[in-house]
Order: structure tokens, then C-alpha cells, then sequence
């Protein structure tokens, strides 16, 4: 007796309906782990090296808390997830809207930390070598605003599709798998800005 | 439609007479030159000359018993077992009774587990809070030992002594201890303090303070090396302990108290090494107390002439070998951080002439 | 549910190789995404490093045959012990797991490929590259004086010896872009396992029903996502430090030696579950196989190893027990780790009751497994002597850890392998390997394994550190070594067996067909080789046993569970 594939049923019933979560998610949801990973040990290596510089600058001599930016950035949170619900429901010009505004307060939150960044350079001679607090904020700041660009080009392109009209409704579960990204660069920046501007000053 | 006439099994036995006899040889001779090593070696850890070094002794062969245990229970097992149950030629067709579970079984063998582990946990910390917990006697000494690439640099002090690579200290009598205390850092990288026979290893990091001790009970040599990689030359940076009666130890301390030999009216190759010395590089890295050689890259050669052997270890301090490190101390250690000096035959000469002086 | 007889369709990947041109060939595999074929050049890299890495060890132990030996010299040694282990862990170690669980995780559980095919690719190649990277350097890495070429900082590269001033030229720079770069890889490739497993079961396989290989892998690749991740931190830290710069664990500016082994060893324990739960996989399909037994307490083992991923998290610092952490953190550690052998031994209980009251076949695959549970169980008592502080005083950074480390990653992981190898042969290419060579193999390389590595244990109780080049005479050292040397002799013999096993059988094996085991799970339910798209129909089970249901219609696993 051969066990082929063929022997196997294939129209059997199953106890329950057979639905899996999406694979996009599932994904996402993987990739965020890892990444809070790599995050976790920068702000292990902040909150280790609080204090701890033997010259320079400390926090709360050039820190001052960036409000507006964290304004813009959380916003962006609403916005990417009033463009996905726009999208489920059809409705493409919302969601192109919502995309657009995302892109635009994302743009805003890293043009105020290159001008915080200019500020402490130039201003207070604050750089990566300096001492143990430039070498962990910049390195901290530094990596959850590449993780903003990342981001913010990912957006882009999809706002670029979607004003060329070649977005619909069935691509709204991928639109909701980058939203997940998006949340979570939000959600870094909170753990960031209470660790390094609240806590560490 | 059964597959079992498809694999005949390892167990035919003209294969297994022919594994026999060199099989039986192995058995007897290897564990002889097992035994012959732990005999000879003067850095055995199950041969203890100090407290901390004896209560992890003790502590190992706990452990030891009860995982040799476990080994002969599990394994004796797990043996049975894959003899007692193979498959035979002459068995039926038939699959065997398919036995999914127990919880009664998985319970057994995870609350046993449990509670061996819970008494290896427990007596480890005992001997953890013997070792690392208790106040420091009013009778210890002290010394700051100092890692470098790739030498062990020691100074005492209270008794304003400063040498390098081999460490002396007093033995300690239980019954009135005088434990040597180490308070160890790195001027470089992370190196390693371990001398098997006195006590566990304790890393030497760079940026932070580490205290360990020892108490050497009987006199003697006790040897060891670093035990953290550290470049190049991780290999030769060797420990000597020299543990000494406390009044040998004390005669030494006054002995390495003194400043350099300066006055070489007898020996002219001395005197002239002296001033060849103090005009070359040599004073850059090297400290000779009373001289105008301060540096502290290398060790301190106040009495060099005083120890047994130089480069930490590897080589006896003879002449001969002493000049040979001074004209190219890579040809001897290679990767160490001393450069060639690039001295002619004269000077190497009266150099080491100068040396072989400084008791 | 009356099964249907379907037509095995012909693919082009059926057609004999001997009739395409050989351009295309090397296209099909460069583009491919199909998980088998990517799975294959995942375990051939691997095979090819194994041999590289093997080679470094001989060098090493020819080296160290005898005290004050002048065989290689210091620099070129140390490149060897560092080359040895980050080839070993990163470019044979990981590869050939992930090669094998891509090769067979689809087909267990049902599906036709990986969940992101494109991702597959891309992790594989990235991969690839990161060890080509490694061993450029013997090449382009001389800096200033000629100080680089291959890296020579040891396999975990401690700070500061990898700061600047330290580690001159851009050795180091080689070791940590290449080991980034297979990071990435390695992160991708357990995205995918992980997506696979959780969104692309075939019809009624619940998480309860999967087979235990499919589980262990989804174990193995969330510690990967939680693991490595950490190692890639501090692999920019450190970058930063040597061209930016910045203080990470820059000593002289206030930064912490120690910050640095914690980062590691936050990658570095867990990286050796990662390592070690597929070797469990493997056994835990084949024991029950040749035992002709359902696995004894599936539900125990599936909780034991997710607790063996999660405590694994937490006993990193067991590596540290020498810095100086002072009694509390010393005691915590202690205490995990004994903790994890808890679950661990439950596994090894469970395999001993899964071959009691079987009818054990001694085919190649389970001679290699039985040789795993008995080495395993060594390697894990030694584990356990390592686990108490005060002893680990004494054996840490001795040859005493280079022999329980070896103990796990070749005789407990490499057997594993192996014996998967010789399971899994007849389904990859369609064909038997030679039971004859294999127990040539087994014998020769076991031989060589324990001269080895029974000994290797012996110079660490008499006070060897490790990483050393040479050593004094006198210290009882000498002959121990001599026969660790001869030992790899015959690990090498036993390898070359293999490799030639497995190329003979290649074209002179007999046919395989689709279940030449009688085993019970699907991917022997399609041909050997399977066709690119694994099912014609996509399956639907009812048990965990989908084929020993089939085979035995009156007593299928369905009623028990």
C-alpha cells in the first residue's frame, strides 16, 4: 500500500473553519520583534551610560524637549491609520489624503531633529566622540530616525502609487502591514523621548 | 507491508570482533596516561593549596558525584534500552504498542530534576557567599595587581614595593590567616588572574576594579597563566606565586624596598651598562628607582637580576637569554610590544652587564 | 473523504540533468526562490565551510601537538581559533539548519513553498556573501604595517582588544561586516519560518498536530529575532567606535569592557539553542521512526522546548561568572541555568520511554541519533559541572569549555545532522546512501569525536586556557594534546567518508521511492525528489501521523488524541 499524496484526502472537512492569520502581519509582527531587539540594547547601553561621562556637555545642560516633533510624529500615527480604515472602505481619495499627511508630519519630525542635531553640534559642541552621552544619544536618535526614512520612503512610494490611482481596496491589508511599521517607529520614539529627554535630564 | 527485511541491523557480529581487541587496548592505556597527567601537573585543580581553590574543589566533587550518577542511571537507561528492545530478524510484522504519554511518568522525571537542581543551587551559593561574601581580615595583605600586553605588573602598597611578573606573598596558617588580597585592573585589555591550584580565575578588565584572594598554605611555587585572550602574546603572559614563610617574605620585601644599585666601583662593564641604559630609549618604558628611568609601559627593572625568569614567565632569566630579549625580544616572544632596541654587540654587552646586576 | 487518485504531474525540474544546457541550469539556481533548491545551497555552502573551518582545527591541533611548537606562529593562530569558530557557528552552523528546516518545513506542514520566497533568496545570498566577506580578508584587510588579514580577536572579538588602538587595520572590520551581514540573513530566513509555520499550515493541521521538527524550528527562529538581534547592536556600536569615533566600549573614555560581553552573551547563549534545537528536531523524527513508536509525550516535549527558548534567554551571564559580578549576580545565574536543564532532561527522558518497548532499526540515521542521545547526555552533565559558580572559576576559559562546547556542537549537533542527512538523502535526491560507507562513517568519525574530545576535557582540570598557541612543558599538558590532535585525524577520515557517501550514492544509490523508512509524516507521502510544487493537492490531516493513519486504517493516531 503506497502513501502518495494522492491517498491523502483532500476534501476532508475540518473541525472548525480553516483560516490563518496573514502572512503580511505575521511578517511584520516578526520584523518588529527583531527590531525591538536591536533597540532594546541601545537604550540599555543610554540608560547604562547615564552619568557616566567623564567631560562635556550632560543632558540637561543642551537638551531641551522636542514637543513639536513628537506632536507631528504621533499625529502621523492617526493619520496612517485613518488612511488604511479610508482604504477597507474604498475610499481612495481619503487615503491618499491621510497618506499624504503622514508623509508630511514624518517630514516635519525629521527636520526638527536635523535642527536640534545643528543645534548641539555647532552650538554646543555636542558630537559622537565628545563623551559617553553624544556617543549614546546620537547613536540612539540616530538609528530610530533612519528607521523614520526607512519608513517615510516606504509611505512615499505608496502615496506616489496611490496619486497615480493604482491603489484599491484589495491592497488595503498590505497598506494596514506598513501602518504597523509606522506605528512601531512611533512607538520607539516614545520609549526614546521618555528615556533620553525625561528620564535622562 | 512491513520494511523491516530492508535493514538488516549494525548488530552482525563479525563487525564487533574485529572493534574488540584494539578496543580493549584503548581502554587500559588511555586512562593510565590520564592518571600519569593529574599526577605530574603543578596545575591541577583538584589539587588545592589555598581555601578558595579547596572549596571549589569540594563543591566540584558534588557535582561531579551527582552527574556521575545521572550519567550511569540516564546512560545505563538509555543502554538497556537500545539493546533490550532491537529489532530482531526473527520478530513479528507487527508495529509495536504505540504509547502516546504519561503524565504520571513526565511528572516524575520533572519534580526529581527540580529537586536535584534545587540542592546543587543551594550548596553552589553557600560556597559562592564563602568565597566572595566574607568581611576581609584586618590581617590581610594587599597588593594592586596590574594587566598589561603581556605582563603582570604587582605593587605592594603599604610596604612601598613595586615589581613585576612574579608575585610574593606570605602563607597563611588557618588558624591565624593572612590572606593576600588582589585588587586587579587592566592598563590595557581584559586579561585573566588564574593560578589552578590557589584559587578560581578572576578577570582583569580595563576601567573597572576586581578583588580576589589567596592564601597559599604551604611554601612553594604555584603556577598559572592568563586566561583571557588578550593579543598576540596571550599565550607566554604566565603567573608565578611564590609563596614564602613570613620571614623569607619579609627579607624580600626589604630586599625590593631598596632603590637601584647605582654604585658599580668594581665592575666597570656594570657602570658603563648603567649610563648606556639611562642615555637609550630603555628609560622611556622602564621604571630603576632612583634613576631618571620612570616609565611605566614596561616593568619595573629595580631588581630584575632578583627573579627567576623575565618576559612573564616563558624564559629563565640567565644572561644569555637576557641579552638575547634586549637585541630582539620578537625573535623570543613574538608579537610582544617591546621593540628591537637596535643596539650594537658593545652596548647589548654592557647593557645586560648592568642587568644581571640589580639584585 | 474518499481520496482520489490524482495524476503526479511532470515538471521540468523532473527531466534528467543531463539534458539541459548548462547556462540555463546555473540560471535556474541563481534566480531560483524554490525553498528546496535554496535549502540545498544553503547546506552545499555550508558543506563547503565545514571542510574550511575543518582544516583550520587540524592546522590548529598540529600546532598544539606538542609544547613550544613552531608549526604556525602567534598571529597566524590566533586568525585560526577566530576563523575557526565564526566560520563554524556563522557560516556552517547556521546555514546548514536553516538549509535543512527551508528544505523541510513546507513539505511537513503541508504548504508548496516558504511564505516570502523572494525574502528566501535574498537571506540565502546575503549569507553567501558575509562568508565570502570573512574569507576576503586574508586577502584585503592589511592595514597600516600590514597588521590585518584575518581576523584575530576570537570569535566573540572582546572589547577593547577590538577597539582601534588594539586592533590595528581592518581585520576586525572584516569579522564584524561579515557576521552583520549573516545576521541579516539569519533574521530574514526565521521571518519566513516563523510566517510559514504560523500562516501557512495545510487543512486541519493545528498548531497541536504539527510534527515536532516544525515546532522546534518555530522555537529556534523566535530566538533568532530576539538573539542576534542584540549581536547586530552591538555590532554597530562597535563599528561606530572604531570609525566614528564614538565611547561604546571605549575603556579610557569611561565605557564599559563589560557592556560589551553582556551585549554577546545576550546573542551568544541563546545563539547556541538556535543551534541546538534543530539538532532536537531531527531526533525527534527519527527516533520514533526506527524505534516504529509515536513519540512519548508530545505535548511535554513541544512545552519543554518552548521553555527551554524562553529560559535560554535569561542565562547569559554564565559565560560571565569571572568578571566580578559579585554574589547576587553570580547566585541568579547559577540558578538559571541549572533551571534550564529541567526541561532539557525531560527531553532526554522522553526519547529513552519513546525507544522503550519499541523495535529499534539500527539504520544509519539512528546509529548517528543514538550515538546524540549519548553524547548529548554527557554534554549536558558537563553543562550543569560548568553551571556552579565556584567550579566555573576554575573551567572557564580552559580547554575544559572548548570540550563540553565541542560535546554539544559536534557530538550532539553534528551527529544530529549527520543522521538527518542519511534520513532525509533518499527524499532530496531519490536515492539511498550506502548503509556500508555510512557505518564507516559513524565509526571512524565517533573514534575520532571521542579521542578528541573525551581528552580535550583533561588539559582544562589541569589549569589549560584556551587560545593559547603554544604551551610549557611540564605541565602535564603534552600528551593529552598529541591525542587530541590524532583524534581529529579520524573525524577528518569520517568526514571524507561522507562526501563521498553522499556523491556516490548520488548516481549508484538504489531508488528510494517515496517512503523507503515507513515514516508517518507528509513529505514522504510525495515523490523522491519531490516536484517544485511539493503537493498536487494541498493536503488536509487529522492527526499528528497523517500517514500512519492512512497505513493503518483500524488504529489511526486521530482516536487517541
Amino acid at each position: 500500500m503506497t502513501t502518495t499524496a494522492s491517498r491523502i484526502p483532500i476534501d476532508g472537512s475540518t473541525e472548525t473553519p480553516w483560516t490563518l492569520p496573514y502572512r503580511g502581519n505575521i511578517g511584520m509582527a516578526c520584523l518588529i520583534l527583531a527590531e525591538s531587539a536591536i533597540f532594546i540594547i541601545f537604550v540599555v547601553a543610554y540608560i547604562y551610560y547615564i552619568g557616566k561621562s567623564l567631560s562635556g556637555p550632560t543632558p540637561s545642560q543642551v537638551l531641551e524637549l522636542p514637543i513639536f516633533g513628537t506632536i507631528c510624529l504621533l499625529s502621523s500615527s492617526i493619520t496612517v491609520h485613518l488612511a488604511v480604515s479610508a482604504l477597507r472602505k474604498n475610499n481612495l481619495r481619503a487615503c491618499t489624503l491621510n497618506l499624504g499627511g503622514t508623509v508630511l508630519l514624518g517630514a516635519i519630525f525629521l527636520i526638527t531633529t536635523a535642527r536640534e542635531w545643528y543645534h548641539l553640534i555647532h552650538d554646543e559642541g555636542l558630537t559622537i566622540k565628545t563623551n559617553l552621552f553624544g556617543t549614546t544619544y546620537y547613536s540612539l536618535v540616530g538609528l530610530h530616525a533612519t528607521h523614520v526614512v526607512i519608513g517615510l520612503i516606504m509611505l512615499s512610494l505608496t502615496l506616489a502609487f496611490s496619486l497615480a490611482g493604482r491603489v484599491h481596496e484589495e491592497h488595503s491589508e498590505k497598506l494596514e502591514v506598513l501602518s504597523l511599521y509606522w506605528h512601531f517607529v512611533d512607538a520607539v520614539w516614545v520609549v526614546v523621548f521618555l528615556v533620553v529627554y525625561v528620564i535622562g535630564r | 507491508m512491513s520494511l523491516f527485511g530492508k535493514h538488516p541491523t549494525a548488530n552482525s557480529s563479525e563487525s564487533r570482533r574485529k572493534f574488540a581487541r584494539p578496543l580493549r587496548a584503548l581502554t587500559y592505556t588511555l586512562p593510565l596516561i590520564a592518571s600519569t597527567a593529574f599526577a605530574q601537573s603543578p596545575t591541577n585543580i583538584f589539587d588545592p593549596a589555598g581555601t578558595p581553590a579547596r572549596d571549589a574543589y569540594g563543591l566540584s566533587m558534588l557535582v561531579l558525584s551527582i552527574t556521575l550518577a545521572i550519567f550511569l542511571i540516564v546512560g545505563g537507561l538509555l543502554l538497556y534500552a537500545v539493546i533490550r528492545f532491537r529489532h530482531r530478524p526473527t520478530d513479528s510484522d507487527r508495529e509495536p504498542a504505540q504509547i502516546y504519554g504519561s503524565n504520571q511518568i513526565e511528572l516524575s522525571w520533572t519534580v526529581i530534576p527540580i529537586l536535584i537542581v534545587v540542592t546543587l543551587f543551594l550548596t553552589t551559593t553557600r560556597v559562592i557567599l564563602g568565597t566572595e561574601a566574607i568581611p576581609k581580615p584586618a590581617s590581610a595583605m594587599d597588593v594592586t595587581v596590574i594587566g598589561h600586553q603581556f605582563w603582570w605588573e604587582y605593587r605592594y602598597p603599604k610596604l612601598g614595593v613595586v615589581t613585576a611578573n612574579e608575585l610574593h606573598v606570605p602563607i597563611s596558617d588557618p588558624a591565624t590567616p593572612t590572606p593576600t588580597y588582589l585588587t586587579m585592573s587592566s592598563a590595557d585589555v581584559s586579561h585573566s588572574f588564574w593560578v589552578p591550584r590557589l584559587a578560581g580565575k578572576m578577570d582583569v578588565i580595563p576601567n573597572r576594579v576586581n578583588i580576589m584572594w589567596i592564601d597559599p598554605q604551604k611554601t612553594g611555587l604555584y603556577l598559572g597563566q592568563c586566561a583571557q585572550y588578550c593579543g598576540t602574546q596571550h599565550a607566554k603572559m604566565l603567573l608565578r606565586v611564590y609563596a614564602q614563610s613570613p620571614e623569607d617574605f619579609a627579607a624580600w620585601i626589604n630586599q625590593q624596598k631598596q632603590p637601584a644599585q647605582q654604585d658599580f666601583s668594581g665592575n666597570a662593564a656594570a657602570a658603563e651598562g648603567q649610563t648606556v641604559f639611562m642615555h637609550n630609549a630603555c628609560i622611556n618604558c622602564h621604571t630603576i628607582s632612583g634613576t631618571v628611568a620612570t616609565g611605566r609601559f614596561g616593568p619595573d627593572l629595580t631588581h630584575l637580576a632578583s627573579r627567576d625568569t623575565i618576559a612573564s614567565g616563558p624564559i629563565s632569566n640567565t644572561p644569555e637569554n637576557l641579552r638575547k630579549w634586549i637585541d630582539d625580544p620578537n625573535s623570543l616572544k613574538p608579537g610582544c610590544l617591546m621593540p628591537a632596541m637596535h643596539l650594537n654587540d658593545h652596548d647589548l654587552d654592557v647593557i645586560t652587564a648592568y642587568l644581571t646586576q640589580l639584585h | 473523504m474518499t481520496p482520489t487518485p490524482v495524476m503526479e504531474a511532470i515538471d521540468e525540474t523532473t527531466t534528467p540533468l543531463q539534458g539541459r544546457p548548462p547556462l540555463n541550469v546555473i540560471y535556474e539556481w541563481i534566480t531560483t526562490v524554490d525553498h528546496k533548491k535554496i535549502g540545498l545551497m544553503y547546506i552545499v555552502y555550508a558543506l563547503i565551510f565545514l571542510v574550511i573551518a575543518g582544516f583550520e582545527a587540524i592546522l590548529m591541533r598540529i600546532q598544539l601537538a606538542v609544547p613550544n611548537n613552531h608549526f604556525v606562529s602567534p598571529q597566524v593562530f590566533n586568525q585560526l581559533f577566530t576563523m575557526h569558530g565564526t566560520t563554524m557557528v556563522f557560516f556552517m552552523g547556521m546555514p546548514i539548519l536553516f538549509g535543512v528546516g527551508n528544505y523541510l518545513v513546507p513539505l511537513m506542514i503541508g504548504a508548496r513553498d516558504m511564505a516570502f520566497p523572494r525574502l528566501n533568496a535574498f537571506s540565502f545570498w546575503i549569507s553567501a556573501f558575509a562568508g565570502l566577506l570573512l574569507y576576503f580578508s586574508y586577502f584585503g584587510a592589511s592595514g597600516l604595517y600590514a597588521a590585518g588579514s584575518a581576523p584575530d580577536v576570537g570569535w566573540f572579538a572582546y572589547a577593547p582588544l577590538t577597539s582601534k588602538a588594539f586592533s590595528l587595520g581592518h581585520s576586525t572590520d572584516y569579522w564584524t561586516l561579515a557576521v552583520f551581514l549573516s545576521g541579516i540573513g539569519s533574521i530574514g530566513t526565521a521571518l519566513n519560518i516563523v510566517t510559514t509555520i504560523v500562516s501557512m499550515r495545510c487543512k486541519g493541521m493545528k498548531m497541536s498536530r504539527m510534527p515536532l521538527l516544525v515546532w522546534l524550528y518555530l522555537v529556534m527562529s523566535g530566538l533568532v529575532f530576539v538573539a542576534v538581534s542584540p549581536l547586530t547592536a552591538a555590532q554597530i556600536m562597535l563599528t561606530l567606535d572604531r570609525y566614528l569615533g564614538a565611547h561604546f566600549f571605549d575603556t579610557q573614555a569611561g565605557g564599559s569592557a563589560v557592556l560589551w560581553m553582556h551585549f554577546f552573551w545576550i546573542f551568544g547563549h541563546p545563539e547556541v539553542y538556535v543551534l541546538v534545537l534543530p539538532a532536537f528536531a531531527f531526533v525527534n523524527e527519527i527516533v520514533p521512526v526506527f524505534s516504529r513508536k509515536a513519540m512519548f509525550g508530545y505535548p511535554a516535549m513541544v512545552a519543554a522546548s518552548v521553555a527551554i527558548g524562553f529560559i535560554s534567554l535569561s542565562v547569559w551571564a554564565h559565560h560571565m561568572f569571572t568578571i566580578g559580578m559579585g554574589p547576587a549576580g553570580n547566585t541568579f545565574f547559577v540558578f538559571a541555568t541549572m533551571v534550564i536543564s529541567v526541561p532539557t532532561g525531560i527531553k532526554i527522558f522522553n526519547w529513552l520511554a519513546t525507544i522503550w518497548g519499541g523495535k529499534v532499526i539500527f539504520a544509519v540515521p539512528m546509529i548517528f541519533c543514538t550515538g546524540f542521545l549519548f553524547q548529548f547526555l554527557i554534554a549536558g552533565l558537563t553543562g550543569i559541572m560548568l553551571a556552579a559558580a565556584p567550579f566555573n572559576w576554575q573551567l572557564s576559559g580552559s580547554y575544559f569549555v572548548v570540550a563540553h562546547f565541542h560535546y554539544v556542537l559536534v557530538g550532539s549537533i553534528i551527529f544530529a545532522l549527520f543522521g538527518a542527512f542519511y534520513y532525509w538523502y533518499p527524499k532530496v535526491t531519490g536515492k539511498m546512501m550506502s548503509e556500508t560507507l555510512g557505518k564507516w562513517h559513524f565509526w571512524l568519525f565517533a573514534i575520532g569525536f571521542h579521542l578528541t574530545f573525551d581528552f580535550m576535557h583533561i588539559p582544562g582540570l589541569l589549569g589549560m586556557p584556551r587560545r593559547i598557541y603554544t604551551y610549557e612543558a611540564g605541565r602535564g599538558w603534552d600528551t593529552l594534546n598529541f591525542i587530541v590532535g590524532i583524534g581529529a585525524i579520524f573525524q577528518a577520515a569520517g568526514t571524507l567518508v561522507f562526501v563521498y557517501n553522499m556523491v556516490r550514492s548520488y548516481y549508484k544509490g538504489k531508488d528510494a521511492g517515496h517512503d523507503p523508512w515507513d515514516a508517518w509524516t507528509l513529505e514522504w507521502s510525495v515523490p523522491s525528489p519531490p516536484p517544485a510544487y511539493n503537493f498536487a493537492i494541498e493536503p488536509t490531516v487529522n492527526s499528528r501521523r497523517p500517514l500512519w493513519d492512512i497505513k493503518h486504517p483500524e488504529d489511526p493516531d486521530a482516536d487517541y488524541e
